[in-house]
Parts: C-alpha cells; sequence; structure tokens
C-alpha cells in the first residue's frame, strides 16, 4: 500500500496579543472575578484579518519555497469564514496562486470541523491536498470566553512523497451534547455551565472516541508520546487523560501566548508538537463538538527533513504586545466608535475589475518585461520603462508575494480613515527591482526606518461594510518585531 | 522642443475672491467674485469674452461635472466653455487652456477660472478621492499629507539629515508665510504663528504637524487672456505677458520601478527644465524674482526649491535656515503666504498664485509689494510626489 500522510505543516498566529490582565481590569467593576483569568496574552486578530487570511499564512508556513505543483484540492475548515455563500476556500486557493485546477472546499459547523476534516482527508491516499484550518472567535466582552479566545491558523499537506506523520487510527463520536452554539444569524456563542460540559460532556464522550481510535490504530495509551486536547476549558486534558489511562506528556494548551482558537486549536497544537516530533512519535489529537473526534498519528523518519518556514514557535515568538484592550474590541467589532466623517468613503468593489486583475490583486503577480527585465506592479500596457515601453503582451509572471523587500519611504498617517491608525504607509522597494506604495502593518512600537526589512502578508484591503464584502490584497509588514 | 507661447498671450485682467471657510457662499457666488473684479481690472464686459476653461477639481463636493456650473453662473452665454481637472494643477491648466486658444489665433480673448468649494463636506482636509476601480483594489488609501511626508524620510535618507534639523527647516517655511500671510488681505489666515507652536504642533502625518500643512478654503481666482497688441488696443501700457506654462505628469517611473529615492519630485524637474526653456531662463536662482510654489505641506516646499533649481540639491534646508525665502531675501517665496495661509481650493490655487505674481510684477501688492519684480514662477504638484503633477507657469513683464 503506497505510504500517505502529512508531509507539511505549518501555523499562523496573530502578531497581535493581548494582556488578559487588561481585559480583567476593564471588567472589574462587573466581574471581579475574571481576575483569576487575568495572566498571559492571548492572540487578536488586526481588523484586516480574517479566517481566510490567517489560513493563507498558514498555508505559506507549511509550503515554503517547494514547488506547489501537483496540489489538486484545498480544504479550509472554521467557525468564522467570512463568507456565507462564496466559496471561501477559492479566495485562499487564488492567494497561494495555485491554479485552476484545483478544487476547493469549505468546512465548518463545529470547533472539531478541523481535526475531522483533517482525519476524513487522511482517508484520501493518492491526492496531493492541502488541508487548512482557522478561526477568529468572537467573544462576549466579560465573557469568560473572552479571556479563552485566541486565532490562529494551521496548515497541512497530504501526500504520497516524504511523509512525515501518517494515520494510524482514528474514531468519531456524534452526540446530542450542545456545550455551546452559535447561530448563523448571531455574533456571539451562548455556552451552558462549564461544570455540566465538562463533567457530562468531555470526561464521557472524548474518553470513548480516544479508546476507539487507540483500538483502531492498535495500540494503548501507553503507547502515546503525547496527547492533543484542545479546549477553551482548564483541566480538561488532564481529566481526559486520567479517563484513557495515559500517564505521558500532555501538550500545551497554547493559552499564555495564544488563548483558544477554535476549530483551528487542535491543529496549531499539532504542528507545535510536531515541530518538536521525532520518528515514531505516536501523537493522539482530541477534539470536543457535537460529539468527539480522536486522531492517532504516528511520525516517520522523514521529520527531519522538514521544517516550516518558522513554524508555530516562530508566529507566537513574533508578536507585538499590547494593553490597548479597547483596541481588540474595536477590531473584532465589539465598539462602535466615532471613526469621523472620512469613514463614511463607500468600499464597493467593482466585481468586473476585480476578475480581470484576478492574478494580480490574487496572487501579487507583477510583470517581468522580457525586453528590458524592469519587474513591475500594477501591470499596464506598456513596460514603465521610459527607455524600453515594450508591450505587456510579452511581461513574464513575477510574483512579488515571498520576495525580500525594504522600506523605502514611509509615514504614519493620523489623517486617513484607517481602524488602526496610525496607517502606515510607504513604497516597498523590492530587491528584484519592483517597487509599489503600500500599506505597513502590525508595526511595533519600534516604528519604520527606511531599509527595515519586510515580508508580505495577505490581508484584507477594505471592508465594504455596507455590502459585507472584503477586498482582499497583500500588504507589508516588518519581518520581525523587536517584541 | 517647440518655440513656445512666450510673451504671444498677455494678461488683460485678473480676479481673485477672498480665501476662506464661506459658510455663507456658494462656489457661484466665489466665482462671480473673481469674475468682476477682472472684467474691472481688464476693462472689458462679459460679452467680449470668446472662450472661457473652468476648472474645479473635486466636482462630487463642488457643484458636478461639466462646464454647465461656470457658464450658468458667469452667464458666458453661447461660447464655448470648457470645464477641465487635473487636481493641484488644474488652474494652471484652465490658464494654460485658455493662453493656447489666445496663441492659437482661436480667440482673440479668453477666461480661465477656478474655483472651489471644499467646505460643504462637514469636515477638515480633503474627502478620499475615487482612485479607479482598479487603484481602489491595491492602492493604499493615505491621505495627502501621508503622501507628501514620505519626502521626508526620503529627503533625510539621501542627505543625512537629521530629524531635528529638517523639522527646523520645513518649520521656518510655515513660520515665513505666515509672517507674509499678515499681509494679505484676501488670505484665510492672517497671524503670525510662533514657531514654537509650529514645531510642537499634534502630528498629521510623521514629521508632519498641523502647521506643517496647508489650509482647507473655500475660493476662486480667474485671468483673462488676450494678444500684446489686442491688450494695448484696449488701453494697456503696462503689460505682463506668459513667458511659459508646462506640465508634468508621472508615467509610473517613480512609484514602479526602482531609481527614484523619494527625496525630490521628478516631474517638478521636468516641468521646471521645460519651462525655463520655454521662458529663456538659465539661472533660475539669478533671475526668478519670486516664487509662488505649492506648499501644501512644508516639506513640498522645501523640496520644490531645489527641483526648481534655487536651491542646489540637498541646499534647501540651509538656504530656509539663511532666510533666502523670507520676504526680504534673495528669491521671496510664498510672498502672499501660500497655500499656508490662503489655503488650498484645489481649481483655484494656481490661478491664484499667478494673480500675485501678476499683482507684484504691476506694483500694485500694498504692503507685500517687493521691490521691481521682473519675473514670477507659479508652481502647482497635483497628487502625491511620486504619482502626480507638476505645473509651472512663469509670468513676467514685456
Amino acid at each position: 500500500m503506497t505510504d500517505y500522510g502529512i508531509t507539511a505543516y505549518g501555523a499562523y498566529v496573530p502578531r497581535l496579543r493581548l494582556e488578559r490582565a487588561s481585559i480583567a481590569a476593564a471588567h472589574k467593576w462587573m466581574a471581579p472575578s475574571l481576575r483569576g483569568l487575568g495572566k498571559g496574552e492571548r492572540a487578536f486578530c488586526s481588523w484586516d484579518e480574517d479566517a481566510i487570511t490567517m489560513a493563507v499564512e498558514a498555508a505559506r508556513d507549511a509550503l515554503g519555497d517547494k514547488s506547489r505543483e501537483g496540489i489538486d484540492a484545498l480544504t479550509l475548515a472554521s467557525t468564522t469564514l467570512p463568507y456565507a455563500d462564496l466559496q471561501n476556500s477559492v479566495i485562499a486557493i487564488g492567494a497561494l496562486a495555485l491554479g485552476g485546477g484545483v478544487s476547493g472546499t469549505d468546512i465548518a459547523g463545529s470547533q472539531r470541523a478541523g481535526l475531522s476534516g483533517l482525519a476524513r482527508a487522511l482517508d484520501a491516499a493518492g491526492a496531493d491536498q492541502l488541508f487548512l484550518t482557522s478561526d477568529r472567535l468572537r467573544a462576549k466582552p466579560a465573557s469568560t470566553l473572552e479571556m479563552a479566545y485566541g486565532a490562529g491558523a494551521a496548515a497541512f499537506r497530504l501526500g504520497s512523497e516524504k511523509v512525515i506523520a501518517r494515520k494510524l487510527g482514528g474514531a468519531t463520536v456524534a452526540a446530542q451534547f450542545i456545550d455551546h452554539f452559535r447561530s448563523a444569524n448571531h455574533a456571539h456563542d451562548y455556552f451552558w455551565e462549564e461544570r455540566w460540559v465538562r463533567d457530562e460532556g468531555y470526561a464521557k464522550i472524548v474518553p470513548e472516541a480516544a479508546k476507539a481510535a487507540l483500538a483502531k490504530a492498535g495500540i494503548s495509551a501507553a503507547d502515546l508520546s503525547v496527547m492533543i486536547m484542545a479546549s477553551p476549558l482548564k483541566g480538561s486534558a488532564e481529566m481526559i487523560a486520567r479517563k484513557i489511562g495515559f500517564g505521558g506528556r500532555i501538550a500545551d494548551s497554547l493559552n499564555d501566548q495564544v488563548g483558544y482558537a477554535g476549530t483551528a486549536h487542535p491543529l496549531l497544537m499539532l504542528a507545535g508538537e510536531l515541530e518538536q516530533a521525532k520518528a515514531g512519535d505516536r501523537i493522539l489529537v482530541l477534539a470536543f463538538g457535537q460529539g468527539a473526534e480522536a486522531l492517532v498519528l504516528e511520525v516517520t523518519d522523514a521529520i527531519d527533513d522538514f521544517r516550516p518556514r518558522r513554524g508555530l514557535s516562530g508566529a507566537i515568538a513574533d508578536k507585538v504586545s499590547t494593553s490597548d484592550y479597547l483596541r481588540m474590541l474595536s477590531f473584532y467589532d465589539e465598539l462602535d466608535a466615532e471613526w469621523g466623517m472620512r469613514s463614511e468613503k463607500s468600499g464597493k468593489a467593482a466585481l468586473t475589475t476585480l476578475y480581470r486583475e484576478a492574478d494580480q490583486l490574487s496572487a501579487f503577480v507583477a510583470g517581468k518585461c522580457r525586453t528590458c527585465e524592469t519587474v513591475q506592479f500594477p501591470q499596464l500596457a506598456y513596460c514603465v520603462n521610459p527607455e524600453c515601453k515594450a508591450p505587456a503582451s510579452q511581461f513574464a509572471p513575477e510574483p512579488l508575494s515571498d520576495q525580500p523587500a525594504s522600506v523605502l519611504t514611509f509615514t504614519g498617517d493620523w489623517l486617513s480613515y484607517y481602524p488602526a491608525p496610525p496607517l502606515y504607509v510607504g513604497f516597498v522597494q523590492f530587491d528584484i527591482g519592483a517597487r509599489l506604495l503600500m500599506e505597513i502593518v502590525d508595526v511595533g512600537s519600534e516604528g519604520l526606518e527606511v531599509g527595515t526589512p519586510l515580508r508580505m502578508a495577505y490581508r484584507i484591503k477594505e471592508p465594504d461594510k455596507v455590502r459585507g464584502f472584503n477586498r482582499y490584497f497583500w500588504k507589508a509588514t516588518p519581518l520581525a518585531t523587536g517584541a | 522642443m517647440a518655440k513656445g507661447i512666450k510673451d504671444k498671450v498677455a494678461i488683460l485682467g485678473m480676479g481673485c475672491s477672498k480665501f476662506g471657510e464661506h459658510w455663507d457662499k456658494g462656489t457661484e457666488d466665489l466665482m462671480s467674485e473673481a469674475f468682476e473684479e477682472a472684467l474691472t481690472d481688464a476693462g472689458i464686459g462679459r460679452d467680449q469674452i470668446d472662450a472661457a476653461w473652468y476648472g474645479s477639481a473635486l466636482d462630487n463636493v463642488n457643484v458636478g461635472n461639466s462646464a454647465i456650473p461656470a457658464s450658468t453662473a458667469l452667464r458666458l452665454d453661447g461660447i464655448p466653455v470648457t470645464r477641465l481637472e487635473n487636481m493641484c494643477a488644474t488652474g494652471t491648466e484652465a490658464l494654460r487652456g485658455a493662453a493656447y486658444a489666445v496663441a492659437s489665433g482661436a480667440v482673440d480673448i479668453a477666461l480661465a477660472i477656478g474655483a472651489e468649494k471644499l467646505k460643504d463636506t462637514g469636515y477638515g482636509g480633503l474627502p478620499a478621492p475615487f482612485k479607479g476601480t482598479f487603484n481602489d483594489l491595491w492602492l493604499p488609501l493615505g491621505s495627502a499629507p501621508a503622501g507628501f511626508a514620505q519626502l521626508a524620510a526620503g529627503y533625510r535618507s539621501r542627505y543625512g539629515t537629521s530629524k531635528e534639523d529638517l523639522k527646523k527647516a520645513i518649520a521656518h517655511v510655515s513660520w515665513k508665510s505666515h509672517v507674509n500671510g499678515v499681509h494679505s488681505p484676501k488670505a484665510h489666515f492672517r497671524k503670525e504663528v510662533p514657531m514654537d507652536t509650529i514645531l510642537n504642533a499634534p502630528m498629521i502625518a510623521d514629521p508632519l504637524g498641523i502647521f506643517d500643512c496647508s489650509g482647507v478654503s473655500d475660493g476662486s481666482a480667474c485671468a483673462i487672456v488676450t494678444t500684446p497688441e489686442i491688450a494695448r488696443s484696449l488701453g494697456k501700457t503696462d503689460l505682463v505677458t506668459i513667458k511659459a506654462i508646462q506640465l508634468s505628469i508621472s508615467s509610473g517611473v517613480e512609484s514602479t520601478m526602482a531609481g527614484w529615492d523619494g527625496s525630490y519630485v521628478r516631474n517638478t524637474r521636468n516641468a521646471a527644465k521645460r519651462a525655463y526653456q520655454e521662458a529663456g531662463i538659465t539661472n533660475p536662482r539669478e533671475q526668478i524674482s519670486l516664487a509662488e510654489v505649492h506648499d501644501c505641506f512644508s516639506i513640498t516646499e522645501l523640496v520644490t526649491m531645489e527641483d526648481l533649481g534655487i536651491s542646489e540639491d540637498g541646499g534647501a534646508v540651509k538656504d530656509y535656515l539663511d532666510g533666502f525665502y523670507d520676504r526680504d531675501g534673495k528669491v521671496p517665496c510664498q510672498i502672499d503666504g501660500g497655500l499656508k495661509c490662503f489655503g488650498h481650493p484645489i481649481a483655484a490655487s494656481g490661478l491664484r498664485m499667478a494673480y500675485e505674481n501678476y499683482s507684484q510684477l504691476l506694483g500694485r501688492a500694498g504692503p507685500r509689494q517687493l521691490p521691481s519684480p521682473s519675473l514670477g514662477l507659479s508652481h502647482n504638484l497635483g497628487g502625491v510626489p511620486y504619482l502626480g503633477i507638476a505645473a509651472i507657469s512663469i509670468l513676467g513683464l514685456l
């Protein structure tokens, strides 16, 4: 039988982190008990990040500079996909320049959709596919979930060559147990008493799935190297370990740096575990949601031959910390601040133009003039070089998304309407010669200088809140923060 | 290059409205204020005008598109009226249209008028422009100050100027304009501003504080042009003629390919070269008597003086701090207070600058009057330094 499994992994955590103590302090007047949860930091999305942009970044982390040829499917699992009717995964296909032959599928429905989706994908032996999962969870201010939730994405490439982890077994349990829910028309989760969820839900349903998965894998709990149990409830992993007789290492919940990233969380933890895994390790991954999913993976010798671009550890380390709680509330539409009349500008996008220029806008494809070799974005009808002016019909595509670049000019603009002032804007000079004016995002307190190295990030260019449509485009961000 | 229009077109009359926050006036009122002054100055009736060029930049917050708002406001009946828009160069473009019509012999007397009403928006500053269906999908929506503030980073990087020295020099730019504006009855702001206030003002776009930015106001200015022969036949003796009007527009070089370093404005350099050639100017630092340049932001003015070749490259900081551009300096710049004090009703500004040069050349500038100027340069910069429009007009005595 042909080997099949995970051939690459990657992760993304938003650079922005909020000190939980600042959340607790803000709610002290009405919910003083939150103080006990006010430790560590939680990741939160900037205003221009969503489940799609984070998934794209995780995928870029996994794919690195390797050829994307051969990928024939992309699945995106999330409970916070921006569109109800617009194939979210196809937007990711465009951003990753995977081409028109790739099938895109969105899966959703619960916080175990990520793990369940990966388990099903691992059954599709033969396909070279990308499995992405991402969540940008909202929580009501002053809820315990606001303290627990974070954001993030994980990505896996599945295939038959150089498999680094293969599925040994898995099991699913479906249960009519509703610990929380969120209707399609509501912004926030509604949740039931934690003690009931833990004792009647987690403690009984998850072990059932775990035991069945171990049985299918033909191993016992003692054979496991690590157990991953993603949950916003503290202590649930330890309890489940006891129930299944596992005395080994329990994967870190990432609570102190990231928070709980919803349906992406078990796979974010898995990506973190794979970074430190060695051949022969057996990993049990568990997720809860209207039942439970359990997946047993075995790490192969090929684990040493793969590294993500920076992995979960790199993503966690690359942070801009803040105690501005109101900033997070504003980014998550929990605070209707007065942004002035400048914010009234229409964000309506011409869908016709969007389609005509899809390559330039989605995959950030510049044109390289075959006559004079000038790399240029945007690509217009003629070469920009005044000594050349050759027609664009002879341009060769030159994607800029992974090209090294640095700051040529910049300013911090406090006048324009911008949801995260100041708007850092400036000329980005690519080493290969292209340059363009770009937004520069997630700038830390150290600011920018001429020459600051930059990398490109896929983001929401501008949301059209009236019509509910996001334009996506690429922005620049400092290569690494000094934090 | 072609011979150009030097001395082929004379200014028959000019007018300029009071600039400011005219809550009680619409664009039509502003146009008629400038128009009537120009008719009186020219000594003609409106029916003697053969054709008109009307500039308005922001039609969506002003009186709408087409030339109809101008032809109805001024009752220009049955003659060709053209509306044009070329960002902040609009006023100078209107003058160019009228001048070219006269120079070609197509008309005898032509009107150029620019008017902008910016204070019907509900807020200060300019509205965010629509940049086209494609550009809006990728270009950042930075404000005008954000576009020009980047010159500071580029300039400092090229010349190794410290943040503090550059801030001091650009503060001097604004300080001297406010000193000058006191003597301009038609200016919006007519008070001196202490240097400390300028240096410590709230930040708009780093390093530009609020006093590094020009004001936002309503206004209109206009010119009536004809040939020198017709002007004389109408009784004019001291003639101000157009020595040059030139423009340069970005083709994407600065913003798309490596080369431009952010420290200068390529369009101004191109337009200046063309204008000096047309006017026969070889040493602008010595020959230009006064300059009205596009001080939308203080850094713009500083860089412009190098782009115009009046300061050496890298020499403007010293020239400003030495007072070279002050009212008693070698080349007074913004002797009327500039955009800094008049504000910048987009389409009116180019003609307002020409109005000051015209007034100075004819010795009509009252307390602002410079001793015997012979050549006055005006300069507009539309768009942003790296993707924009530079327009230069040079007026002089015939």
